[in-house]
């Protein structure tokens, strides 16, 4: 801002008039006393500056890890995310739950992070800065979120033609409500008799390559894990909302919402379609 | 004390040669066919030629990278837009990144160094004429070897066409399981061409600058822009060899099975990190320092003053070049270095800070008290001045590792080094056009056009990214073809891409200017703007030989000795 203020005023005061003819101005070639101060003022503010800053660095860093901390492996995959709760034996995808932690017995959450493929960065503005999620590598990252909500972020490393659409929602629960949902994700998948002849589809065509429902035969890696499927509320990452008919558009032709989506087309007849809709609007 | 006898002494051994040049009648233009003569450009191994072909080649990519920006700010008018598909985003960004760098910023500021430098020290040519061209004509194949890849990208694996990995081409993702099709080795080996011809022109800049100067110029009498191109050759030198070494080692994962950065295979995406921002952030550097060094021509002519502190400004040069050397993990802070790293990283980029900071003081103290002139050079390098203060402070806002991990990677760095690169750089290649275009074709542009252009670059610049700044703290990531309607982006991406349009507008009557001017131009005569540098002292546009005899200086300003017998500068220095 000073700067500014010289400058503005040095344009001002020092712009060439007609009056002042052909007569060049008083030649000045330097002043050490001037230069110093304006070399040493600067270090000081840096010298402030860094101290401040390292001591966020250390203390965000090195910060240890609580006891009671829930523990979460985050992993990117080419274009959705995999989230997976060892404390709980609970594997998700793109939506991330974790509780709310009271500043008087906090209960953050400590993340471990790495890469099925390429990098991706792992980015939820409100919560936390960035972490790369690099191949070969496991980087760390805490959160300790005090407010409930719903909180959306996304990848922000190019990972490829739909890193634009590797969105994800992370909902801070109040913790009784944190409670619920991981009973509920440690069910098994529920197996209705109705919808027999989708899970028969399901399980002929080559879904259980890359899809996992636990608890039957799918145990697939490549793909999100479908267990507790309509119990999230966007399918693709985050790309269009998690209802039937967008179901089955999707599984009809995923390039549709996701051009350029490793999901292939696997070219169902429209009753095939319809049959695996219903099997996986059952799993709740 | 006998002052005054060395005053006449000097002044004649000076004002002979050099008024000698001021006489030299252009010869009468040869009879030669336009064959002929567009021969003549090819062989060429004249530096003011190839400095100018440097140029032409230059503009035309800025014409073409900045096409490629109106259709990436197209497409991001309003959320969900179809107008490319996603992979021709990726495409877009990733040519309009990689040539403003390599296309257009490194050529053009060649093309000048190349036309300026042995005219500033009074030399008759680079040292080496014949590396000088090659140096060109390799590094204008590399450039259409990059857009070849439009039409011979297409491998066997029927991927292709342009490259679509980013600019920096983060691995794994350039390896052949996620990068299959050629594209990829066209921008591979693009680059490693053009680092072929970088690294001839530094040499080139190198040897001649040490070796070449005139009687009496010794190093400290040089005028600051051929030291400050010797800094960012000696920058080039440094960090281009890691790029090329990079190059190599992606090139021999593609084709001989190697495993350095294929992840898959045990190999490691963070190598890739180091190997490219080692050659990428002081790359920023050899960018800005020949903008700086534009700036050191420019303020003291136009306050009609000396600069003020050179030597502090010769040091301050050397010391961002050299502390440039150590901050390129700045790039890498949300990689998940050790915290200690963090720190080390943060407390270098800070330290860059000084030595820039010390350049803008001495830029106001030059016109502090002087008469500003405000012609078209003047007035983009005041423009530069503001911008290079927000871009300055916001790299020092950058280097605040926890304030980076939050917005790396969003439109906030993007607005950044937009305003390093467009704001600084850009302005001052303007102001550099402005104020040596009369040298190079004996005619002014024109005023009218000029005042337009300006305005609508300052405007257009400002809609684009000052707003820009703001996205990228709402949380929107870089390279993403589209956006969700839900998000508080829509808006502001609508002001960003009118701003794009105004700037690509202004560009245009800039091109236009260039053109019009060169046959409509008022005569320039060899001094228009009443400087002291050397290159004055000739004829506009300079002979082949540029100084009939070697001149002869003993300060500084050697033409402000000669204008002004009663008070040279020799007699402070």
């Amino acid at each position: 801002m000073v700067l500014y203020l010289l400058l503005v005023y040095a344009i001002v005061r020092y712009r060439a008039r007609a009056s002042d003819g052909n007569i060049e101005p008083p030649q000045v070639f330097g002043s050490v006393e001037i230069e110093l101060s304006w070399t040493i003022i600067p270090v000081l503010i840096i010298i402030v500056l860094f101290l401040t800053t390292a001591g966020v660095i250390f203390a965000l860093q090195d910060a240890p890890k609580p006891a009671n901390a829930l523990d979460i492996t985050v992993i990117g995959h080419q274009f959705w995310w995999e989230y997976r709760y060892p404390q709980f034996g609970i594997v998700t995808a793109n939506e991330l739950h974790i509780p709310a932690s009271d500043p008087q017995h906090p209960r953050p959450t400590f993340m471990k992070l790495t890469s099925a493929d390429v990098d991706h960065s792992f980015w939820i503005p409100q919560l936390a800065g960035k972490t790369d999620i690099l191949p070969n590598r496991v980087n760390e990252l805490w959160i300790d979120p005090h407010v409930p909500g719903r909180y959306e972020g996304q990848c922000s490393m190019l990972c490829g033609v739909q890193h634009a659409k590797m969105l994800l929602v992370a909902y801070v629960d109040p913790p009784e409500k944190f409670d619920a949902w991981v009973r509920q994700q440690q069910q098994a998948a529920s197996n209705a008799a109705a919808v027999e002849a989708g899970r028969q589809v399901f399980e002929h065509v080559s879904c259980i390559n890359c899809h996992t429902v636990r608890g039957t035969q799918a145990n697939g890696q490549f793909g999100p894990d479908l267990t507790h499927l309509m119990t999230r509320s966007t399918i693709a990452s985050g790309a269009v909302p998690n209802t039937a008919e967008n179901l089955k558009q999707w599984v009809a032709n995923p390039d549709d919402f996701k051009p350029g989506v490793l999901m292939p087309n696997m070219h169902l007849t429209a009753e095939q379609l319809n049959q695996v809709t219903a099997y996986l609007t059952s799993l709740e | 004390m006998n002052t005054k006898n060395q005053f006449a002494e000097s002044a004649a051994t000076v004002t002979e040669p050099l008024e000698g040049a001021h006489d030299l009648t252009v010869l009468p233009p040869e009879k030669v066919t336009w064959l002929e003569h567009l021969h003549g450009w090819i062989v060429t191994v004249d530096h003011k030629r190839i400095g100018i072909l440097y140029i032409l080649y230059g503009v035309l990519f800025l014409l073409v990278g900045g096409l490629e920006a109106v259709l990436i700010r197209i497409q991001l008018f309003r959320p969900l837009n179809n107008f490319v598909s996603p992979q021709s985003y990726n495409r877009l960004f990733t040519l309009h990144g990689t040539t403003m760098v390599f296309l257009v910023g490194m050529p053009i500021l060649f093309g000048f160094g190349n036309y300026l430098i042995p005219l500033m020290i009074g030399a008759r040519d680079m040292a080496f004429p014949r590396l000088n061209a090659f140096s060109f004509w390799i590094s204008a194949f590399a450039g259409f070897l990059l857009y070849y890849s439009l039409v011979g990208g297409v491998g066997l694996a029927g991927a292709g066409s342009a490259p679509d990995v980013g600019w920096f081409a983060y691995a794994p993702l350039t390896e052949p399981a996620f990068s299959p099709g050629h594209s990829t080795d066209y921008w591979t080996v693009s680059l490693l061409l053009n680092g072929i011809g970088s690294i001839g022109t530094a040499v080139n800049i190198i040897a001649t600058v040490f070796c070449m100067r005139c009687k009496g110029m010794t190093l400290m009498r040089m005028p600051l822009l051929p030291w400050l191109y010797a800094t960012m050759s000696t920058l080039v030198l440094l960090a281009i060899s890691p790029l090329t070494a990079a190059q190599i080692m992606l090139m021999a994962d593609r084709y001989l099975g190697a495993h350095f950065f294929d992840s898959q295979a045990g190999g490691s995406a963070v190598l890739w990190f180091h190997f490219f921002w080692i050659f990428g952030h002081p790359e920023v550097y050899v960018l800005v320092l020949p903008a700086f060094a534009f700036a050191n021509e420019i303020v003291p002519t136009f306050s009609r003053k000396a600069i003020f502190g050179y030597p502090a400004m010769v040091v301050a040069s050397v010391a961002i070049a050299f502390i440039s050397l150590g901050v390129w993990a700045h790039h890498m802070f949300t990689v998940g270095m050790t915290s200690v790293s963090n720190a080390f990283f943060t407390l270098s980029t800070m330290l860059v800070s000084i030595p820039t900071g010390i350049k803008l003081f001495n830029w106001l103290a030059t016109m502090w008290g002087g008469r500003i002139r405000f012609e078209m050079p003047m007035l983009f390098t005041t423009a530069f001045l503001f911008q290079w203060v927000v871009a300055g402070l916001t790299g020092i806002i950058l280097s605040v590792s926890p304030f980076d991990w939050q917005v790396h990677f969003s439109y906030f760095l993007v607005a950044h080094f937009h305003y390093v690169l467009v704001g600084a750089i850009v302005f001052m290649i303007f102001a550099a056009f402005y104020y040596w275009y009369p040298k190079a074709t004996g005619r002014m542009l024109n005023q009218r056009l000029g005042k337009l252009h300006f305005w609508l670059m300052v405007i257009g610049f400002h809609m684009t990214f000052d707003v820009m700044f703001f996205v990228g703290l709402l949380g929107m990531p870089r390279q993403i073809y589209t956006y969700m309607p839900d998000r508080p982006w829509t808006v502001l991406n609508q002001i960003v891409s009118i701003g794009g349009v105004v700037q690509a507008l202004a560009v245009l009557v800039f091109a236009a200017n260039l053109f019009y001017s060169w046959f409509r131009g008022e005569e320039a005569g060899p001094d228009p703007w009443d400087a002291w540098t050397l290159e004055w002292a000739t004829n506009s546009p300079p002979p082949v030989y540029n100084f009939a005899t070697e001149p002869e200086v003993a300060s500084r300003r050697p033409l402000w000795d000669l204008k002004h017998p009663e008070d040279p500068d020799f007699a402070y220095e």
